[in-house]
Order: structure tokens, then sequence, then C-alpha cells
């Protein structure tokens, strides 16, 4: 399958201890799934979401979302982090069938 | 005034050619008459829903899996308030997008900082709507994201500290046209 289209909004340089706030996006449809009866009252639908969305910042985890069905198609998250020296921010997206998306930016910090 | 529009169609039917002044062209004060009705055709329906909706203020119970979802998560714990701030929009015409943020109140250093926040729903098919897991290198505790509502319901959030206490925040969403929610 294609990878998923992601989209970050984050600052490309920051100031040592500043907060650094990010806006990130993927792709998907977040199905709910359903268990009892649908449509033609016998298939079911599996339930097919992004579960994780964990985020490093110079190796080391700055930040985590563990979504659940309740969260919107196209999952949407604005979190914020504090600079510290420069590194690469690394997202990664997993999703319940398996498959993983991952997309990185790169932070300058000037002292 | 809709009579006037009738005639203008069967004026132009008949074989004869058209000649320009013939044809009965709706005046201005037609079309403005046409506009009006026109809009009141539209909003009827809409005032309806609103009445609907605002009589489901009065808020419904929660759900058991939300009760025991919650029961869970606080473990009989004390719940504070103040700290924790939710931001959700009061109205949310379709259910299928809410944008929703939280913010809480914290120095976010190593001594005190929020751990984890949660969300819930309590008239979700599934009461958890998600967890955001922060640490002290966070700076601020301000998390947004867009949640599914199913019905008119209180979303609360619950926000664990460092120092092991629990910060709550509910607010209520009345919402138009729920999102398609139903595992089971």
């Amino acid at each position: 399958m294609a990878p998923r289209a992601t989209r970050i909004v984050m600052p490309a340089t920051a100031k040592s201890g500043e907060i650094v706030r990010v806006r990130c996006l993927i792709q998907h449809p977040m199905v709910a799934g359903s268990t009892g009866p649908t449509g033609d009252g016998t298939s079911t639908t599996a339930r097919n979401i992004i579960h994780t969305l964990t985020v490093s910042y110079a190796g080391a985890d700055v930040f985590r979302a563990d979504y659940q069905p309740g969260i919107a198609a196209n999952p949407y998250t604005a979190f914020a982090f504090r600079a510290g020296a420069s590194g690469d921010v690394v997202f990664t997206w997993s999703e319940d069938n398996g498959a993983v998306t991952t997309a990185t930016r790169r932070l300058n910090v000037t002292p | 005034m809709v009579r006037s529009m009738i005639d203008h169609s069967s004026a132009t039917n008949r074989a004869q050619p058209i000649r320009r002044d013939m044809v009965a062209r709706p005046s201005r004060r037609d079309m403005v008459a046409g506009g009006i009705a026109a809009c009141a055709y539209a909003v009827s329906p809409l005032v309806g829903w609103t009445q609907i909706a605002v009589a489901q203020t009065v808020p419904a119970k929660p759900l058991a899996q939300f009760e025991t979802a919650w029961a869970e998560l606080v473990q009989g714990r004390p719940l504070a308030t103040g700290r924790l701030t939710l931001d959700i929009p009061r109205l949310a015409e379709s259910g299928n997008s809410v944008s929703l943020k939280v913010a809480v109140a914290s120095p976010m250093t190593a001594a005190d900082h929020v751990q984890r926040i949660h969300l819930l729903s309590e008239r979700n098919p599934i009461a958890t709507i998600g967890r955001f897991h922060l640490t002290p290198s966070s700076g601020v505790a301000e998390v947004e994201t867009s949640i599914r509502l199913a019905t008119t319901q209180n979303v609360r959030a619950i926000a664990e500290m460092s120092d092991g206490t629990l910060q709550t925040a509910s607010a209520e969403v009345v919402v138009l046209l729920g999102a398609c929610l139903d595992p089971g």
C-alpha cells in the first residue's frame, strides 16, 4: 500500500530552552469497526485505526498518544516540547494491521 | 408569487415564435418574494432541529461502559479540579470531527509534571477516546486533537500528575448529527 500521507507543522529552528509547538496529522479513515450486524446483517467490519503515535526528539521520547476509535478520521494532534539540542524529531504512527508510518523533521537549536 | 412563475413556463410552450415582450418575466418584486419564500422554506427544518437539540441539554445518563472505564482509571483516588481546562465547542453540528484542546496548569518540572492525560466520553460506544503521555521535556501540558462523538454527551478529561493526584474537568457537547460509531 502506498505510504500514508502525513502533514507536520513545526518550526525549523528554535532557541535552546524554548517551547516548540508541533501540529501533526496522518491520513487514515480510522474505521471503528463493528462486531454487530451491519448493513447486510451478517458482515462485521474489523477495526482498523492508528493506535499509537510516538514522537522522539534527539533520541529521547518526548510525546506519545494512544488513539481509540473515538479519535476522528485523519487523526490530528498538536503538542509541544522544549528545545534542547539540535536533532531529528521522528514521528511514528502505528496501525492495527501492523503498518508503521514514520516522518522525520530536523530541528536546529541555536543557543 | 409561485403562480406567476408557473405561468412563465407554460407561456413559452406554445408553437408561435417567442417575442421577448410576450414572455412574462418575473418582475423584481417577484424575484425578491421568491427569495424570501425560499429562505423561509430552508430555515424551517433547522428551527425544528435546534428545538430538539436544546431539549436534549438535560444531561443524559452515562453509559455502563463509561462507568467501568472511569472506575478502572480513577481507582477510588480523589479528583481535584481547577488546573485542567478542557476547551471543546458547546455545539457540534456533526459529531464526526469535534476539535478539542486540553491544557493543564503545571510547571512540567521533574518534581511536578503531568504524566498522562486521558479523554473519556460518557455516551460513545467505546468510552475511552485517547490517552496522551507527556514528560518533563514537554515544557507545557497542552494537547489538541479532534474526536468523534456519537451523540449529545459530556466529555471528560483526567490528568494524572507525577505526584499521583488527579486533575479532572468535564464539558458538555450538544451534537446535532452523531458520528456513526457502532462497534457492536
